[in-house]
């Protein structure tokens, strides 16, 4: 496995131009990934503006797991979509992101577990998704270090198994994004916090900046935790709750963990990344908060629960533990799609699962833009759901973070 | 541990208490004469600010009391005396 070799800039650093046809609020995983298939699409007078540096918020700090076992239609369409675009991502961007499609295993350790998940394999096989039924013996087979003993707290009744999840290198997504992006002549601006917007009727003609104005055709909001304090500039209230979401690292070990495990019940997931650390997570800080940090008991817990699954890392050390912002719905499932301004597009909501979305999104979203209309994945998930009822629960599926 | 006052045993650890969101939604009077709009935010919309946000807090594993607090959600403290 090789990294690449870095030229001294992937992106040039052009100052901001005063206006584009679009402008895209936010310059993570989705934001960038919208730009390049706005790109794709043949509209590049387009700028990324981004209030910190590149993909240094939630893309920088996510535990980069995707898969698209996901219960509903809608989901399974939408996520099936992005995985589809990873399986050809690097040739697509012609740059390296570690892709390894390496599976992912969600345990069930209740018989209404086993249930459930029964149930979502067969939903996913309707939907043309790989996914399996393990028994406890075939769990220990495709990952030999889990406890499937039966004399633990939550013994493993078996689990779900989608052999082509995966994880990939998030800083290296965002990066061949970047490139990609600026190589069609996209303006990625750094240090440009979008702090109003300049409103004429029903139609936001601009954004104001810590840079300045910058007048834009069309406005696309890929702002993730933040996206509730630009709304509230607009008047557009939504279900959003911002939280921490924390996730951790160990130091570096020999490979051990091959492929992805995930337990709602006692509460982690864990993956090892290429480099050698066992990545760690699980559900958001209970409170609201802006803060990028959160509690130490919620990772107390969390290790607790991988010692029970894994006492093979039970003598492993915490290297560092971090946080993201991310911005929760009712429903666990995204708000895209159209405001009561016309021109404004609206992108948030997904919550503590939005990296493995990240292309699909992007190619679904720039689609979106380009034609004046929602395209047809993104439908489901538009703002009006919790009023028309029409919600898309995805709470099991989501489980213990996506 | 951060510590969360509450207004009648004093400041307790974080893990004794259970977040209850917003504060101050109140019911609606008469829950029929809403329109699917309103019933919505009523159900499903918060306020999610960046700063002073006053939320619901249950003293779980203590007193059990409901009590309101503002608390700012940048830093995480709670404002002094807002606990009641």
């Amino acid at each position: 496995m090789s990294t690449p070799e870095q030229p001294d800039a992937l992106w040039r650093n052009p100052e901001p131009k005063k206006s584009y046809d679009v402008v895209i609020v936010g310059g993570g995983g989705h934001g960038l990934a919208t730009a390049h298939y706005l790109a794709k699409q043949g509209i590049t007078n387009v700028a990324v503006l981004e209030r910190g540096w590149l993909a240094g918020g939630n893309m920088a700090r996510n535990t980069t797991l995707i898969r698209s076992n996901y219960l509903w239609d809608e989901s399974a369409a939408i996520y099936e979509h992005a995985l589809k675009l990873w399986e050809g991502l690097e040739e697509d961007l012609d740059y390296p992101i570690l892709f390894s499609q390496r599976g992912v295993l969600n345990l069930a350790h209740t018989e209404q577990e086993v249930r459930d998940a029964v149930r979502r394999v067969e939903a996913n096989r309707l939907n043309g998704i790989d996914a399996e039924w393990l028994r406890p013996d075939e769990v220990a087979k495709v990952c030999p270090i889990v406890n499937v003993s039966g004399d633990i707290r939550y013994p493993v009744h078996g689990a779900t198994y989608q052999p082509r999840a995966g994880i990939a290198k998030h800083d290296y997504v965002a990066w061949g994004f970047a490139r990609r992006a600026d190589q069609a002549g996209i303006d990625l601006i750094q240090d440009c916090e979008v702090t109003d917007f300049v409103v004429d009727g029903d139609r936001v003609t601009g954004v104001r900046t810590s840079r300045g104005d910058i007048g834009a055709g069309t406005v696309a909001l890929c702002a993730a935790g933040h996206t509730s304090v630009l709304l509230d500039r607009l008047g557009i209230r939504t279900p959003l709750q911002s939280h921490p979401l924390q996730a951790l690292v160990s130091e570096l070990l020999e490979p051990v963990h091959p492929t992805i495990v995930m337990s709602n019940k006692v509460h982690v997931y864990v993956s090892q990344a290429h480099k050698g650390e066992l990545v760690m997570g699980a559900g958001v800080d209970s409170y609201n908060g802006y803060g990028q940090r959160g509690a130490f008991h919620v990772i107390e817990r969390q290790m607790a629960a991988a010692v029970e699954l894994f006492p093979a890392f039970a003598r492993a050390h915490l290297l560092r533990s971090w946080a993201g912002i991310v911005d929760v719905t009712p429903d666990a499932s995204p708000i895209v799609g159209t405001t009561p301004y016309e021109n404004v597009l609206l992108n948030c909501g997904w919550g503590t699962g939005g990296f493995k979305v990240t292309p699909g999104l992007g190619q679904a979203f720039a689609d979106t833009i380009a034609h004046g209309r929602v395209h047809p994945l993104l439908a489901p998930f538009s703002l009006d759901r919790f009023v028309t009822g029409a919600l898309v629960d995805e709470h099991g599926a989501a489980g213990v973070a996506h | 541990m951060q510590l969360i006052p509450c207004p009648w045993c004093g400041p307790r650890e974080q893990t004794e208490f259970h977040y209850g969101g917003q504060a101050d939604v109140a019911y609606p009077d008469d829950p029929a004469a809403l329109t699917d709009e309103q019933w919505a935010h009523f159900v499903f919309f918060r306020d999610n600010p960046k700063g002073p946000f006053a939320e619901r807090w249950f003293h779980s594993a203590g007193c059990r009391t409901w009590f309101r607090a503002v608390r700012d959600t940048r830093t995480y403290a709670f404002l002094p005396g807002s606990s009641a």
